[in-house]
């Protein structure tokens, strides 16, 4: 295992760094405890293990146990903490192990994360980050595979957004950091270490929004709109389509609450065609509020109903069947094809 | 070296600088780990070099383990931790997505499962292959979970024995449930009473499910007996990351006994849970047991210990492996010859050499298995996936897909 990486405010090593997804956010969480000690980092063998996707490595041997503590095995008491310890001032940064772990402290996120500020009437602020490894891929067994990001985009009073690059994962994890409000930052968690998907990460460039949306490759003959792992997932798809002369475009949604759909209308009024991918299940899924809201804005543009590319309305099956429950670039052809036969 | 009862009434001059509020980080690890040297509260029947120690208490528990139950113990150990060591070669081989090890905790599980009669029901956390030998579960019927080809087939009514439960401390909310309506329906009371027993890590009990599980068998006398293998360890994160009490004495906070058994110590941890299990039985259930002991090898195999884990500590554990105080016992009281342990090893490498040839030859599931037995009534949105998807996979039919 490299060597963490140490940034410098000063640029010591270089405002431009060669990362992985997973390097990249270890960067910007060392970067923003740097720069306030009210930042601290919580969570399941977050310390000297460095979290069990090594995300936090180093950070506790240089912060110490104050600011990167080994929480007991307690999800509810994560996030429960971390409201009150937000309430004093800081600014706590949850990492939960696997999105299927989330759960035991949903009441807490549901229940006072999301809440706390509009029943104090912006009394209290609640600037927690919950860092959530998700997705499939891995080969894992039960709960590690999960895509259970619409429960908490339907939550009023939560941020949710997702990176699915290195760029993303660094100034995601800082403005998400910055932020005065909660936000859910959902890590593709089977890119942590591609190598295919390190990227110069400019830590003195002046960042996208955190709530906005991107066309990430232009085309005219459809759009296909995704976030996180499936957005690798649609660029493999655009770049094979074009070897048959087909244009795709790709939209990285980034930000799944609020969602930013603008990028995406115009889109869909230039090609007239919208295929959501997404590995979640579809049914009363953030690609149902997607496909909702393109009706209704794009209606008179649109060549085809939308259609999706989904995990499926299942629990996520045993790994060895995950090929066929992902979203992967054959499905997403075949979708296109649909679309462009309609 | 300062027990945590001093905390609250210190002994007058009784060591350094701990106050009563507040003992020194140095005062909780040494109270939490006071019996590793077995000190007065962990209830041992037989020594780390294979002595008997006499219980007043416990023996009557154990009368009928003769020369030949005991050497059964002793198969049922060496069988399971050959099943573990080659299941943990297989994922090494790529042949399983992931293992999760047992060595060091057979006799906790071996001792605790053969305490259960088959109107018991046991509710395992993720780690108990060993309390599944026990109810008869093959080894062949769970590997299916590590090689990600299922999650967990076995007919759990049949073996009185559940589901694996990955998330932490859920399946201790289950089974004082279920403990529940064996009371409910009026099956405790005597000495046929039925019981429960609920397996879950020294890590798991910070979780909330845990505590409620606590209340609630309290609460409406469920038969449930807690087993907590404190194997030293949640993944990273030592046992004082979770409690300054040792763990069996948090049970008198919830109005029932709570004891420390050596979890190394098959006899005992037999004897024990026998005693526990018949507590429940009688309905003066529940009762929390926690078996000291320690995970001798990773947490998982993606679990790299030299990150947090003392190496000595490891070392000093070989010395009170489970398996060897049996075998040492057998062999001095003349209960075992050396014929029978190269029996029991002969044994133990076919067994293991079976295990293998199935894994290899285990086919994957086919992909109708996605959509099955998602609900027990039919659902339409669901047969309309199912249908879709196999239609689609049809149109590769004949291609390399
Ligand atoms: C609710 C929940 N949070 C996190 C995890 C990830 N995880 C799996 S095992 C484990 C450690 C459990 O330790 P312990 O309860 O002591 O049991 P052991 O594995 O040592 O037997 C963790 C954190 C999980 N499975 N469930």
């Amino acid at each position: 295992m490299a060597a963490p990486v140490k940034a410098k405010a000063d640029g010591a090593t270089g405002a431009v760094q060669n990362l992985t997804i997973g390097k990249a956010i270890n960067l910007a969480l060392r970067t923003a405890m740097e720069a306030n000690d009210k930042v601290i980092v919580l969570g399941e063998d977050v310390g000297k293990l460095g979290g069990v996707f090594r995300i936090t490595d180093g950070l506790q041997k240089d912060f110490g146990e104050q600011r990167v503590l080994d929480t007991p095995l307690a999800e509810s008491g994560i996030i429960g903490t971390a409201v009150g310890l937000a309430v004093r001032g800081f600014r706590p940064v949850c990492e939960i192990q696997f999105e299927g772990f989330i759960f035991p402290g949903f009441d807490q996120i549901v229940s006072q994360v999301a809440k706390l500020h509009y029943r104090t009437q912006g009394g209290v602020k609640v600037p927690i980050v919950i860092r959530v490894p998700f997705g499939g891929g891995i080969g894992a067994v039960e709960h590690h595979s999960e895509s259970p990001e619409s429960l908490f985009a339907h939550v009023a009073g939560l941020k949710v957004v997702s990176c699915s690059n290195a760029v993303d994962a660094y100034w995601m994890t800082r403005q998400a950091i910055e932020s005065d409000d909660p936000v859910l930052l959902f890590e593709p968690k089977r890119l942590y270490h591609s190598g295919n998907l390190r990227a110069e990460v400019d830590t003195t460039a002046k960042p996208a929004p955190l709530h906005a949306s991107r066309v990430v490759r232009s085309g005219d003959a459809a759009t296909l709109v995704a976030y996180g792992p499936s957005v690798k997932v649609c660029l493999d798809a655009a770049t094979a389509a074009q070897e048959e002369g087909t244009s795709l475009e790709v939209i990285d949604l980034r930000t799944l609450s609020p969602l930013d759909l603008d990028p995406v209308f115009e889109s869909v009024r230039r090609t007239g065609r919208l295929i959501a991918v997404s590995e979640a299940p579809s049914e009363s899924s953030l690609t149902s509020e997607i496909a909702m809201r393109v009706q209704q804005e794009c209606f008179y543009s649109l060549e085809a109903p939308v259609l999706r590319v989904t995990g499926f309305d299942t629990p996520y099956p045993p790994a060895k069947l995950e090929e066929d429950y992902l979203p992967d670039l054959d499905r997403v052809l075949h979708t296109v094809d649909r679309s462009l036969a309609w | 070296m300062s027990s945590p009862e001093q905390w609250t009434h210190p002994e007058p001059g009784a060591g350094p600088a701990a106050t009563a509020a507040e003992p020194t980080p140095e005062q909780v690890i040494a109270g939490l780990r006071a019996t590793t040297e077995g000190g007065a509260e962990l209830t041992q029947l037989l020594t780390p070099e294979g002595e008997r120690v006499a219980s007043a208490q416990f023996d009557p528990y154990v009368s009928d383990i003769d020369d030949e139950a005991l050497r059964n113990l002793y198969r049922d150990m060496v069988l399971v931790r050959r099943a573990d060591r080659e299941s943990n070669a297989m994922q090494r081989q790529g042949q399983l997505g992931i293992w999760v090890p047992l060595l060091g905790q057979e006799a906790a599980q071996i001792g605790s499962g053969r305490a259960l009669r088959p109107s018991d029901m046991a509710f395992p956390s993720y780690r108990e292959h060993g309390v599944a030998w026990t109810r008869g579960v093959d080894f062949r019927e769970l590997i299916g979970i590590f090689r990600c080809s299922d999650h967990g087939g076995w007919d759990f009514k049949h073996h009185g024995f559940h589901p694996y439960t990955i998330v932490i401390g859920n399946q201790v909310l289950n089974a004082t449930g279920y403990a529940m309506g064996q009371k409910f329906e009026g099956k405790v009371g005597d000495d046929n009473g039925e019981a429960t027993i609920v397996y879950f890590g020294d890590g798991a009990t910070s979780q909330g499910d845990v505590h409620e599980g606590f209340v609630w068998s309290a609460v409406y006398d469920a038969p449930v007996v807690f087993f907590c293998q404190n194997n030293q360890w949640a993944i990273s994160e030592p046992t004082e990351r979770q409690s300054r009490l040792p763990l069996y004495q948090r049970a008198r906070g919830y109005g029932f006994p709570g004891i420390r058994v050596d979890g190394n110590d098959v006899l005992a941890c037999l004897a024990v849970t026998r005693w526990a299990l018949d507590e429940c039985r009688h309905g003066n259930g529940p009762v929390l047991i926690e078996a000291f002991t320690y995970r001798m090898d990773a947490h998982t195999t993606t679990d790299d210990p030299t990150r947090y884990r003392l190496s000595d500590e490891l070392e000093e554990w070989k010395l009170k492996d489970p398996i060897e105080r049996v075998r040492a016992h057998l062999a001095r009281g003349g209960g075992a010859d050396q014929e029978f342990f190269d029996k029991i090893d002969a044994e133990a490498d076919s067994f293991a050499a079976e295990l293998r040839d199935f894994v290899f030859n285990m086919p994957d599931p086919p992909p109708e298995r996605i959509f099955s037995n998602v609900y027990a009534e039919p659902s339409p949105v669901l047969e309309a996936q199912r249908r879709e998807y196999l239609s689609y996979l049809e149109g590769f039919a004949g291609s390399e897909h």
